[in-house]
């Protein structure tokens, strides 16, 4: 790679100032040069990487044991990561023990659950979700909002908080989830709301926050936006596409 | 029960029995996990194959008499049964499918005579066909036909390959798409159209946007066309706003609730073609549709009816024809693993998709990419891109990198589509080649040449 005669360089490198897309990269022949191909290589195995790590629930519950709720462990029906990718209709639907101990803990009087799922990035849950509860929590218990236990969620897809919000009577729904892993980043979470979580929901009844991590929606900024549509939902009794963040527009795509 | 007797195959004493035409067509289809989700895909590889052997006896005309799905309760149904020319049928109408993939092979089927059969089939005659031809016949048959389209080039000719420059931005940046677009014509793409899709899908931002790439072919003289993939009722507003539109985009599938659940139909599609007719703004030709499809929509869709998935997607095809699109794009991998779930099974749907649209005389382009959860990476892609190429597949994606910064999938880079382009000997659409001759872009053996700062593309920014 020392050998420099067999490259040519692209002469509008200053262009790519504008944009993050991969341009000007010079070419070996008309081809990508080493160094790029490589590159590219190493953003879609950390990405793949990603998408197979393994989700340790019973760490996470201890690692979130600070913010002072009770966590259930739950499960889809999926088995194992290669179903989990196929079948996402098993990944919206708990398996039957699960199902038993959230009709036990069934609360009428409480506004939210929040539910936590692996979802495409288990990275992105253990690296994100402890630091953003721990910004939204004293948003909401100032704001005296009456809580379920935490649920944690093994294979877990985005619909899956319905089936536990109804189970648990909880008026309103949050799942933090691994978004599926990009080239620029594998850790990204996502989050959303819904009201009055129940299995004929649809993606329009659901609110969307996207691309949570330090370097994109930061911790904070997240939290804020969280509690002002969590606010909104409480306040209008409702959730989806009439619910919109009037602060920061934020165009979300379906990344579960 | 007829139909119980009717779909019935033995062998070696084994019977296997299916429910009715469409249960065949699944059953016989390519193992994909789009239809294991439907729970119609067939149950393991023997009874695959039964219904392929069933299915190679089951004569064309089957599918005019049987329905896959009934004309009454679906639009497409209705315009595929009236489109099918009897006169171009008569002469494969004793035909079963088992024939037609024999006569399709034959060295009698050349491309005249192939292009003789398109307005005589059905879309589901040609997915039944598909289902018993290997990769190698659907290569084969698909290299002899030959679709040409024309608005400001010639797209389809032998021996030339053609690029759909997609500069995408996650925020529409009038520069960073700029960026890309310069970046894409430097290595000769952008022949097949400057397509963006739009982050944000609104008539201002569309009519914007149409309107920097339109000044930008205008004063370059680029003999290419421009197109922003919004939803096409945004393109027919930005056109009553008097917006540049070349050829209008819309993604249509093979069922009319699966159109509706795009928020299109027969009708609209009609009228945008009707539009954009009106804006007279092709030069050597008014082919003015670019339609977009891929398997598995309608089941994402939840309006499947029962049927394959590549059955469906042959349908869309159907569809797109009546409005004698410029290019019609298969986009294979983008809707993920639990519809096609790994390089094998989008290297398969890629090669079947192609084959299908050319049989049925559509100009055939295909997004070979794939999402990050699929079991896929560029070794898969290359293989594809090679296979459809060698197929004579019509364009590709440019993308740079082929990392799509918007849609966060990785689909083929400027630098594939060169390599592309040199391993097989094609060139770009005339036209196009032409300009980039004129340019000093590409040297009269369609190899790139270094380009300094002084060049007055460069110049523009």
């Amino acid at each position: 790679m020392t050998n420099k005669k067999s490259l040519v360089k692209d002469s509008w490198s200053n262009l790519r100032q504008y944009t993050s897309a991969r341009i000007a990269l010079g070419r070996a022949g008309g081809s990508l040069k080493t160094d790029d191909w490589l590159d590219f290589k190493l953003a879609h195995a950390r990405a793949r990487d990603a998408v197979h790590g393994e989700f340790d629930a019973e760490a996470l519950a201890k690692e979130l044991s600070s913010i002072d709720l009770p966590a259930l462990l739950v499960s889809s029906r999926i088995k194992d990561r290669a179903e989990f990718l196929k079948r996402p209709d098993l990944g919206r639907r708990l398996d039957t023990v699960s199902k038993r101990l959230l009709s036990e803990s069934s609360d009428t009087t409480s506004d939210l659950v929040i539910v936590v799922s692996d979802g495409l990035s288990a990275s992105a849950v253990h690296a994100h979700v402890a630091d953003v509860l721990s910004k939204l929590m004293p948003k909401l218990l100032e704001a005296s909002w009456s809580l379920l236990p935490l649920v944690i969620a093994r294979y877990g897809r985005v619909a899956i908080q319905d089936e536990i919000g109804a189970l648990l009577a909880a008026k309103t729904a949050l799942i933090l989830i691994g978004e599926r892993p990009g080239l620029s980043a594998t850790d990204s979470l996502g989050a959303y709301l819904v009201h009055d979580p129940n299995m004929a929901n649809t993606d329009a009844n659901r609110n969307c926050v996207s691309n949570i991590r330090p370097a994109g929606l930061n911790y904070q900024k997240a939290a804020d936006t969280l509690f002002y549509l969590l606010s909104e939902i409480k306040r209008r009794q409702i959730s989806g596409v009439e619910v919109k963040d009037a602060r920061v527009l934020m165009d979300c795509f379906i990344k579960e | 029960m007829v139909t119980v007797t009717r779909y019935t195959y033995s062998i070696a004493g084994r019977s296997y029995r299916f429910k009715g035409l469409a249960d065949v067509m699944a059953k016989a289809s390519s193992l994909k996990s789009g239809d294991c989700l439907a729970g119609i895909a067939a149950d393991n590889d023997e009874q695959r194959v039964a219904a392929q052997m069933l299915l190679a006896n089951i004569p064309l005309k089957r599918f005019i008499e049987e329905p896959l799905i009934s004309p009454e309760h679906d639009a497409v149904t209705r315009l595929l049964l009236d489109e099918q020319d009897a006169e171009s049928f008569k002469k494969i109408e004793n035909d079963t499918v088992g024939d037609f993939r024999n006569r399709l092979l034959s060295y009698s089927s050349n491309t005249d005579e192939l292009s003789a059969l398109a307005s005589g089939l059905l879309p589901e005659m040609v997915a039944a066909v598909s289902k018993v031809m290997r990769n190698q016949d659907l290569i084969l048959v698909a290299s002899k036909c030959q679709v040409v389209s024309k608005f400001r080039n010639t797209i389809g000719l032998p021996g030339r390959l053609s690029i759909r420059l997609q500069p995408n931005h996650p925020t529409d940046d009038a520069k960073g798409i700029g960026a890309s677009i310069l970046d894409g014509l430097m290595y000769g793409c952008g022949d097949a159209v400057i397509g963006i899709n739009p982050a944000t899908d609104s008539v201002d931002g569309v009519h914007r946007l149409l309107s920097s790439i339109d000044e930008l072919i205008q004063r370059f003289e680029i003999p290419t066309q421009s197109c922003v993939l919004a939803h096409i009722s945004t393109q027919l507003k930005a056109m009553e706003r008097g917006a540049p539109v070349d050829i209008v985009f819309q993604s249509i599938a093979g069922t009319e609730a699966a159109n509706k659940s795009f928020g299109t139909d027969l009708n609209q599609l009609a009228e945008a073609q009707q539009a954009a007719l009106s804006l007279n703004r092709g030069t050597v030709g008014q082919n003015v549709m670019y339609f977009e499809t891929g398997q598995g929509s309608c089941l994402s869709a939840q309006a499947h009816h029962g049927v394959d998935q590549q059955t469906l997607e042959a349908r869309a095809y159907g569809v797109a024809k009546k409005f004698d699109p410029l290019l019609l794009n298969s986009v294979v991998g983008f809707i993920g693993p639990e519809y096609l779930y790994d390089g094998k099974q989008i290297i398969r749907a890629g090669l079947e998709d192609h084959f299908c649209g050319k049989l049925l005389g559509l100009p055939m382009g295909c997004d070979v990419c794939y999402t990050n959860h699929a079991d896929a990476d560029q070794d898969d892609m290359d293989n594809l891109l090679t296979l459809l190429g060698v197929a004579g597949c019509h364009f590709f994606m440019g993308v740079p990198g082929a990392d799509d910064i918007m849609l966060n999938y990785q689909s083929t880079s400027f630098h594939d589509a060169h390599y592309l382009r040199q391993v097989l000997n094609k060139k770009p659409a005339p036209e196009f080649e032409a300009w980039l001759q004129r340019m000093n872009i590409i040297d009269e053996n369609n190899l790139l040449l270094p380009v300094n700062e002084g060049h007055p593309l460069l110049m523009a920014q």
